[in-house]
């Protein structure tokens, strides 16, 4: 069991009661998180049970080669009871950013817990490792990012790679990757690891993988890549409330452009929503108040393997699969006749305007409504 | 004499190490070392510049938003892109979210420590509590009972034995100087801006997508304003903006300032203390009209020597004998060798790692000991940063400016000297504060008016595509960021990057020393800081934290004989 653990720690609710919240904020906080995990009104109860009997699983959390994006965003999960139990008492024995305790103290902590909990703290990791010139490219204390990974990763039961860094090197990892920042996966072997990818990744996601760990006992489901299915199985182009302008082949042209302000499709102006993998168009941004596409600006596919090198930001995709207007009957001959993706562009211009223009005509012929467009 | 070294033990971005020599109790020498590096200008080489803002966002997720800003503007300046007044005003809305929130979140998460006695607040009389909590501010969280809860909780807390993130500090310390009420004022305002802090990065998420690291587009911004439909800039996004801004002037008047009032008289004699260069360089920033329209700038730009506040420098960024940078003791190498100052549109990044292998206890100061470069402003080491911005503006004539600094000295009783130290620095932050929080609803209302007047423009792309850019195009966009000027400078030949120089403000501050020997902001402020106790020197984190360092870092302590003594937190 992953939460096999000293029972000297308290659990999250006698944690909560300490800290003097209610049992209705407890219970605010749990069905938020079952909410998160994707679970039925039932699963409130198993989150419910599993934080009121489990004990704390100690957590030491690295920063090497980063910005502390990752870190900044986790603050922002939305919950307050989040950042009152997960950030700053409930598992995190050693975090560099958050503990008051640094130096000297923040080390000795840091052994306590991996001496005392061999192998069941979980460890999180922020930013990439470089491996050029013998580690010297990100020092801690006199020590490379290296050793002290390795020293790290020895007792931990699990590791969560927090973000694109420690997922797959991110932005000092593009090409040519002058320091040689490399993932964790890449240095750490025979150990669970869990990629929680994006620059960064969300908030509440974060939160969500955590308390997946507490809540279950296990880790998370992972996809072939190892990154949890709760939140990175669907494409960001399937989950897109602009789909169906993509499937009707009704696109913005260039940005700001009218189409732009009718919320077309970003595809033409680079959006790399149909080969990325996140939960931004599900949960969306701080507390669901937007995200990339809502927002006007294509998503670039952040939380990608190679991303930055997976050709410009405001390049059209060639390469996007299932292109939506071949759903559409006037599509089919030209999918039969293998046409280039510049001419597939320019069939959706087409297309595009004689939609507009239909929409338009309807307009003009006084209807009201969706419903009696649609019987058109 | 002690040998002191300073390491960046709490390992964030920036990873910072100070060594220093400490003789008859004050500090004599410091030296200031970065020990990370990405080299994101290298790999920016070749691509395409209107990509640039996303990979030089990634230089910071603290003070997210400036470098992608600093970065469009340089390439739009390259390219003779003019940019809509309306993305010049949502880009300003921005800047003002961003700075208020990084202050704030300076203030009590990472400063406030340095002043505040958590342990203090435990035995405070919450009733008395109330009555200076009421007597300062209107903020409504306030009565007894408020601080009677929090107090139990705190008490709770502190009896579990887990003090979790308020673990280890140097709580009783004689330099500890409030009276433990207002150490439970500050305790409240702690918890309640870690509360707040997520509200206000909103304004990134409704322009700009997420926060952090909210989208920019080169030309404008991608946001369009579109009061017909549910996707664009419409009025329920509108009126969202206005509300967190409104609610972040509430907390910067009826929180933060009120607490830095109530704070610093028990602080005054900070005000003689890590004053250091005296030089202060401001590239200015929020225009009224345009970005290009340097007059209207609400932060204006400047240079002050020797604290000569009679003088405004004019600074050139394009002018090639203004800004260099240098690399004497920097993990570089120039072609021209160490001797040579270059200008950023001249600037080479070629690593040249001479220091220790790892792992090592000390570095050699005499020679390389820094993957920071060092920048010089006509030869001058300057500082930047909020006290820059403050005097620049005061000296300025600007009577906004004049009235909250005027207000606050004699609210403190102290000369205008004062502000040249390690109080000012952090008080300025302050003072700042309240003029961007209150900017920030003018450039609110000028964006409203701009659209009641049909002007709903948010981008041009008349020059976004690449085949309408000359062969050769240089640019360089600047910004204030929370920690003080930023530039970037772009070089294009061919659509694509040919060299690209951030120059951030850790740079001017934390740089090590320069060819002639001369200390850069950090090293100067830290002469001179008197060191009670070598085991727990409070005063070098007070110094250190008016800087707004991004994060945590730590002190390691070390005997004359190299010998470790202790290790310091720097929270």
């Amino acid at each position: 069991m992953l939460t096999e653990t000293s029972t000297q720690r308290k659990t999250y609710f006698e944690e909560l009661q300490a800290r003097g919240h209610s049992r209705r904020d407890f219970m605010k906080f749990c069905t938020m998180m079952a909410a998160y995990l994707g679970l039925q009104s039932s699963g409130v109860a198993q989150v419910t049970e599993a934080l009121k009997t489990k004990p704390r699983i100690p957590v030491i959390w690295l920063h090497f080669q980063e910005c502390t994006c990752c870190s900044e965003s986790f603050i922002r999960s939305s919950h307050p009871i989040v950042a009152d139990i997960i950030l700053d008492k409930l598992s995190l024995d050693y975090t560099e950013t958050l503990m008051a305790a640094a130096g000297h103290q923040a080390e000795e902590a840091m052994h306590k817990t991996m001496t005392e909990h061999y192998g069941e703290y979980v460890l999180c990791v922020e930013g990439s490792v470089p491996t050029g010139a013998v580690g010297v490219y990100c020092m801690i204390g006199g020590k490379s990012s290296m050793d002290i990974l390795q020293e790290a990763a020895a007792g931990a039961k699990a590791i969560i790679c927090w973000g694109s860094c420690a997922s797959n090197g991110c932005v000092q990892s593009a090409k040519p990757n002058p320091t040689k920042a490399t993932p964790i996966h890449k240095i750490i072997k025979g150990k669970p690891i869990i990629k929680v990818p994006g620059c960064p990744p969300i908030g509440e996601v974060m939160a969500g993988v955590l308390v997946h760990i507490l809540t279950f006992d296990t880790l998370p489901a992972l996809d072939g890549i190892g990154r949890p299915k709760a939140f990175y199985s669907k494409r960001v182009h399937d989950s897109c409330y602009r789909r169906p302008y993509y499937d009707a082949g009704m696109f913005v042209e260039t940005f700001d452009d009218e189409n732009a302000k009718r919320g077309y499709c970003l595809y033409k102006v680079g959006c790399k929503g149909p080969s990325t993998y996140n939960a931004c168009g599900i949960i969306k941004w701080n507390n669901g108040t937007s995200y990339p596409i809502q927002s006007g600006h294509g998503c670039f596919g952040c939380s990608e393997e190679s991303f930055w090198d997976n050709g410009p930001i405001y390049e059209r995709m060639v390469n996007a699969g299932g292109f939506g207007i071949e759903e559409n009957a006037d599509k089919v001959g030209m999918v039969a006749l293998g046409v280039t993706a510049a001419g597939l562009a320019a069939h959706a211009i087409a297309t595009n305007l004689r939609k507009r223009n239909v929409v338009d005509e309807l307009i003009a012929e006084g209807k009201q409504s969706e419903h009696e467009l649609k019987n058109d | 004499m002690a040998r002191i070294v300073v390491d960046p033990i709490t390992r964030i971005e920036g990873h910072l190490r100070i060594e220093a020599e400490i003789k008859d109790g004050k500090i004599d020498q410091a030296y200031s070392s970065g020990t990370m590096v990405r080299l994101i200008e290298e790999i920016l080489r070749g691509r395409d510049p209107r990509d640039a803002w996303a990979f030089v966002g990634r230089v910071c997720g603290v003070c997210t938003t400036v470098h992608s800003l600093a970065s469009i503007r340089s390439v739009e300046d390259a390219l003779g892109i003019t940019v809509p007044p309306n993305a010049e005003l949502v880009r300003n809305l921005m800047f003002c979210a961003q700075n208020i929130h990084d202050h704030v979140v300076h203030f009590y998460h990472l400063h406030a420590l340095d002043w505040v006695d958590v342990v203090s607040a435990l035995k405070a009389d919450p009733k008395k509590t109330s009555e200076i909590a009421q007597s300062i501010s209107n903020w409504p969280k306030s009565s007894p009972g408020y601080f009677s809860d929090l107090q139990k909780r705190l008490t709770k807390f502190v009896e579990s034995g887990q003090l979790g993130i308020f673990a280890n500090g140097y709580w009783g310390h004689p330099a500890y100087k409030l009276p433990a009420e207002i150490n439970l004022i500050g305790v409240a305002h702690y918890l309640e801006a870690l509360e707040w802090q997520k509200e206000i990065v909103k304004v990134h998420t409704i322009f700009g997508g997420k926060n952090p690291h909210p989208n920019f587009l080169v030309g404008g911004m991608a946001c369009s304003i579109s009061l017909d439909d549910s996707s664009g800039i419409n009025a329920e996004r509108l009126a969202y903006v206005y509300q967190l801004l409104k609610q972040a002037k509430e907390f910067v008047e009826q929180v933060y300032i009120p607490d830095l009032l109530a704070i610093a008289p028990y602080y005054l004699d900070w005000g003689g203390i890590g004053g250091g260069l005296g030089n202060f360089l401001g590239y200015g920033d929020l225009s009224t009209s345009s970005y290009t329209d340097v007059q209207n700038y609400k932060f204006p730009a400047g240079a002050i020597l020797n604290k000569d506040l009679s003088k405004i420098h004019e600074v050139d960024l394009r002018n090639d004998s203004e800004v260099q940078e240098f690399i004497p003791h920097s993990w570089y190498e120039y072609a021209g060798g160490d001797g040579v100052g270059l200008h950023p549109w001249q600037g080479e990044t070629k690593l040249n790692y001479t220091g220790p292998k790892p792992p090592f206890d000390h570095l050699n100061v005499e020679e390389k000991y820094s993957f920071l470069k060092t920048p010089r402003w006509k030869g001058n080491a300057m500082e930047v940063g909020p006290l820059a911005r403050v005097l620049v503006g005061y000296a300025s004539g600007r009577e906004d400016f004049k009235e909250v600094v005027n207000s606050t000295l004699a609210k403190l009783n102290v000369p205008a000297a004062a502000l040249f130290s390690t109080l000012g620095r952090t008080a300025a932050r302050g003072l700042e504060s309240i003029l961007v929080a209150q900017w920030a609803l003018e450039f609110y209302d000028q964006l409203i008016g701009n659209i009641k007047n049909g002007d709903t423009r948010m981008a041009n792309m008349e020059k976004f595509n690449p085949e309408s850019w000359p062969a050769n195009a240089k640019g360089v966009g600047h910004t204030e960021a929370p920690r003080g000027a930023l530039a970037h400078w772009i070089v294009i030949e061919d659509q694509k990057i040919k060299n690209y120089q951030l120059v951030v403000p850790s740079t001017w501050n934390a740089s090590p020393r320069d060819q002639e020997g001369k200390s850069s902001a950090y090293e100067a402020a830290l002469k001179d800081t008197p060191i009670a106790d070598i085991n727990k020197p409070v005063e070098i984190l007070r110094t250190i934290h008016s800087f707004d360092p991004c994060l945590a870092c730590a002190v390691h302590l070390y005997d004359e004989d190299g010998k470790h003594v202790s290790k310091v937190q720097v929270l």
